[in-house]
């Protein structure tokens, strides 16, 4: 097989990964496009690995064990990053990523930073409304 | 191309007898023509563009779910690709992790922040063109570079598969036994920063005595606090268990994945 089938599609798969990270507003989506950029990598490792393991005497077979620690890493990832947008969420409202915004410097924030600082202030204020009902 | 062809005229049957990097190379262009296509090439290159149109589908599709779903496409034609480079145990465990975990996790992501299900309109957001510009750009940038480097070059995918699970347990255990145990106890730290992720934020909204009566809801001093339509506020308490055992259920599939691995590979 010609390499350069699978480096292709992996540079495609990741080029689109990163119009995904760059372009999408969700967080889950952008952890979902984070997933095909690494995927591409996993790609490129394997084709590399068994492409140097006959033409070189290369035995560590060091691109499928690299790809089987970028997939446990992977997953490790995914879980810590939904933990995190999950815990935004909860806290926020939201997980649009436009508006989370908290660290954000600039003077061209000032304007919007009052509908920004809405959702955070008037959720607290439903949630208190909600645990007064409750009590 | 008509070099490498001519370099392997000239030396045609040496090659085996030497043995040596560039011999090989040029041994594998002379069997093999750029515009005549093996089988397996071109199963390579089907499942391909259905792999890169799926991927395409998931980075732009309007629908949150669907993304989700286009993604399994795109994972599973990876594993197919996966198994026509003969890295077959990855391919495997690439469809027990990632479409059996990662999406599954991701759906539960979805689902717990309340993804609307149907088409919502504001899933891009206004850099979309930037972000268009720069990935053409560096997809062109890279497909480049990448076809005039390997031009040449062919994998020799004949004889006994490279990533059988004999030979990939073999390398694992023989070279990468302590970065394995170090991964595990990465995934140990993934599973304790995940439960502190969850827990942590759960006992700071649990307000002093609401939401502690809310966990304990079916205790008879408060028989009114489950009828009541919205004291079950779901930002705080039920997210947060759910939350916590999708967190742990995922990183402990991932671990349990990569303990069967170890047996696997034994």
């Amino acid at each position: 097989m010609h390499l350069a089938y699978p480096a292709v599609l992996s540079a495609l798969l990741f080029c689109t990964g990163l119009y995904g990270v760059l372009a999408r507003r969700n967080a889950i989506l952008v952890l979902m496009s984070v997933e095909l950029m690494l995927n591409a990598v996993n790609l490129n490792l394997v084709a590399f690995d068994v492409w140097l393991s006959r033409t070189a005497e290369e035995t560590l077979h060091s691109g499928q064990a690299l790809t089987l620690f970028t997939i446990a890493i992977a997953a490790a990832e995914i879980g810590i990053g939904l933990a995190i947008v999950l815990a935004v969420y909860r806290n926020r409202g939201t997980s649009d990523i436009d508006r989370l915004r908290d660290s954000a410097e600039g003077p061209e924030n000032h304007p919007d930073d009052g509908s920004d600082s809405d959702a955070p202030t008037a959720d607290p204020a439903v949630r208190a409304g909600k645990a007064e009902a409750t009590a | 191309m008509t070099l490498a062809a001519t370099a392997a005229h000239l030396a045609p049957d040496t090659t085996a007898a030497a043995g040596s990097h560039g011999l090989l190379v040029t041994t594998a262009a002379e069997s093999h023509g750029f515009l005549s296509p093996t089988g397996v090439e071109i199963a390579f290159l089907l499942v391909g563009l259905v792999t890169f149109g799926a991927a395409i589908v998931t980075v732009t599709t309007k629908q949150l779910v669907h993304a989700a779903l286009w993604l399994v496409v795109t994972l599973g034609g990876l594993a197919v690709e996966y198994l026509l480079l003969t890295a077959e145990f990855i391919a495997w465990v690439q469809v027990l992790i990632y479409v059996g975990s990662v999406v599954v996790l991701l759906l539960f992501g979805l689902m717990l922040t309340k993804a609307p299900i149907g088409r919502s309109p504001d899933a891009d957001s206004g850099n979309r063109w930037a972000a268009l510009t720069v990935a053409v750009a560096a997809a062109g940038a890279l497909v480049w570079v990448v076809v005039d480097a390997f031009r040449t070059t062919w994998i020799d995918l004949d004889g006994p598969a490279a990533g059988s699970t004999e030979a990939t347990g073999a390398s694992l255990f023989q070279n990468w036994v302590l970065p394995f145990e170090a991964l595990s106890v990465l995934l140990l730290a993934a599973l304790v920063g995940a439960i502190v992720l969850s827990r942590k934020t759960k006992a700071e909204t649990s307000s002093p005595h609401v939401n502690s009566r809310a966990a304990t809801g079916g205790s008879p001093s408060v028989p009114d606090s489950r009828n009541h339509p919205i004291g079950r506020n779901e930002p705080t308490e039920g997210t947060a268990s759910a939350e916590g055992t999708a967190s742990v259920q995922g990183t402990a599939s991932a671990e349990g994945t990569t303990s069967a691995e170890q047996e696997g590979a034994r």
